[in-house]
């Protein structure tokens, strides 16, 4: 079987009227006749859209397959990403394939360790509790993206990079660096501004070292092991990994549980059900829908079709979590299900560095919210609903609550 | 009754700190870096399914279960 290039479809796909956090439609067709099937991007190159949830964990771990996107083959979305994204020259993380990609790994390491993250849990709950007291101190309706959007992340965030805890200004350019009323210009602005307050604070910690994550870089750059830009690149992409999507997996969860108050309730009744609603949000509302690029470092053979070496491939992850040979009747959400294989936060070595955290967030966030506010609810119709698709990154861009 | 043995190979981890959630009575992470290490290479017998699920789980393949037979099986 092979597809005539003349017909290749084109991608990004068209989404469904309904729910814009629902995958395209042709995502579904695409995974049962296809799941390993060529389309044609915006700059007319083709690239290979994986939607099987088999298929993508075999691409996820197979070592033929590379994150690099100096590739003359990497698919791009859009020249403004490439220019926005390579601009600096320093690999992040994300872009490194191993033994270098293992190394930076352990040299991020201490800042994420298991212990660490569940030795925050209070003070996120503390965190959380004081803003949904404001929330409810406040005026009605509430914004949720900036009441818990934003600062959650943020703050945690601060936290493990080693941010004065005084110093708000990380919170104040989340908006201006990931919203579209900041335009390109603007998106640049913020960007350099985030790069000058991130060198001073590796100024600050190269005399007043602490236990955070800059601090941990800083001692790599001291011993010579890591160069002083690439500990700014790294701390800037954590950053940039971080706070959009945790912001918008906060309030896309939210949305969908107010969508389906049944779900809500049941984790007001059993808060037991909020690690397994976690994951089965993040395997339903997927917000990091074309994070997962990568090309072939040589030919490949999967799903009776040979990806060329040099080929682009794009791995959708909110195909795969609604793959129906893993999940029974996925399109429904459903809490009480295990979801913990889905694929929201990748799979293989470049599996997500801060789920941990995030997760820990998230249960917080969810676990909480509906049991301070049982009678939450959307403060305007749905489809009166703004969404944006930036960097990346879905999610809604105000969610208007009343209770 | 074979001994199972459990093996980490340390240059493969990617320190997501997955195998110290699974079974956290069997890996820990080093406290400088965040790697994985096995606190105790024969876990007892009701611990082994979380292994099994910790070595399935690890984003790097860098866990294996190895079975090491501690007496000749009968029949070769
Ligand atoms: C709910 C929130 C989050 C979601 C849905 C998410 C999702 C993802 C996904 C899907 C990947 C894999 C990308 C790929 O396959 O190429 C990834 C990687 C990554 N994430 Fe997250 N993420 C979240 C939060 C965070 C946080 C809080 C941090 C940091 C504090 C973070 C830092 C990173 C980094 C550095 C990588 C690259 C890892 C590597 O390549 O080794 N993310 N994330
Ligand atoms: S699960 Fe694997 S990659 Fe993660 S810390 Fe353990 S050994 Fe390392």
């Amino acid at each position: 079987m092979s597809q005539l290039s003349s017909e290749l479809p084109a991608f990004p796909m068209a989404k469904a009227k309904g729910c814009p956090l629902d995958p395209p439609p042709e995502y579904a067709r695409l995974r049962a006749d296809r799941p390993v099937a060529k389309a044609r991007l915006w700059d007319g190159k083709e690239v290979w859209l994986i939607t099987g949830y088999d298929e993508i964990r075999s691409i996820f771990t197979d070592p033929r397959i590379s994150v690099d996107n100096t590739q003359p083959g990497y698919p791009w979305l859009s020249e403004q990403a490439r220019t926005v994204v390579l601009t600096g020259g320093v690999k992040p993380v994300g872009r490194m394939d191993p033994p270098e990609h293992t190394a930076m790994r352990r040299m991020l390491g201490q800042g994420f360790l298991v212990k660490k993250i569940q030795n925050m849990r209070g003070d996120v709950e503390a965190l959380v509790n004081g803003l949904i007291d404001d929330i409810l101190a406040g005026p009605r309706p509430a914004d949720l993206v900036t009441a818990l959007g934003m600062p959650v992340p943020s703050t945690a965030l601060g936290w493990v990079l080693g941010v004065p805890p005084a110093d708000k200004r990380l919170i104040s350019l989340v908006p201006r660096l990931f919203d579209e009323d900041s335009g390109l210009e603007g998106a640049m602005e913020a960007r350099a501004e985030l790069f000058a307050y991130i060198d001073e604070l590796i100024t600050h910690r190269e005399s007043e070292p602490g236990d955070d994550i800059i601090s941990h870089l800083v001692g790599y750059y001291q011993k010579g092991e890591l160069s002083r830009n690439s500990v700014l690149t790294q701390a800037v992409t954590l950053i940039a990994a971080a706070l959009d999507t945790t912001r918008s997996m906060i309030t896309n969860g939210i949305l969908a549980l107010l969508q389906h108050p049944e779900q809500a309730a049941a984790l007001i009744e059993d808060p037991d059900l909020v690690p397994a609603a976690v994951e089965e949000l993040l395997r339903y509302t997927v917000v990091t829908e074309f994070s997962s690029k990568r090309v072939a470092a040589e030919d490949i053979e999967i799903a009776g079709e040979t990806i060329k070496a040099g080929d682009g491939i794009i791995c959708l992850i909110s195909a795969g979590n609604r793959d129906e040979k893993v999940f029974t009747d996925p399109d429904t959400l459903d809490v009480r299900r295990d979801a913990r294989q889905h694929l929201g936060f990748g799979a293989g070595i470049h599996t997500c560095i801060g789920k941990q955290l995030a997760r820990m967030e998230l249960e917080v966030v969810y676990g909480t919210l509906f049991r301070r506010i049982p009678g939450l609810r959307l403060a305007v119709p749905f489809d009166q609903l703004v969404f944006r698709n930036t960097f990346d990154v879905q999610g809604v861009r105000e969610l208007p609550v009343t209770w | 009754m074979a001994i199972a043995r459990v093996h980490l190979d340390a240059s493969k981890c990617v320190t997501s700190g997955q195998c110290v959630l699974t079974a956290p009575e069997v890996f820990d992470q080093r406290e400088e870096d965040g790697v994985g290490m096995v606190l105790t290479d024969t876990p007892a017998p009701e611990l082994l399914d979380r292994v099994r699920e910790a070595a399935a789980g690890c984003p790097a393949a860098a866990i294996r279960l190895l079975h090491q037979p501690s007496a000749r099986v009968a029949g070769g």
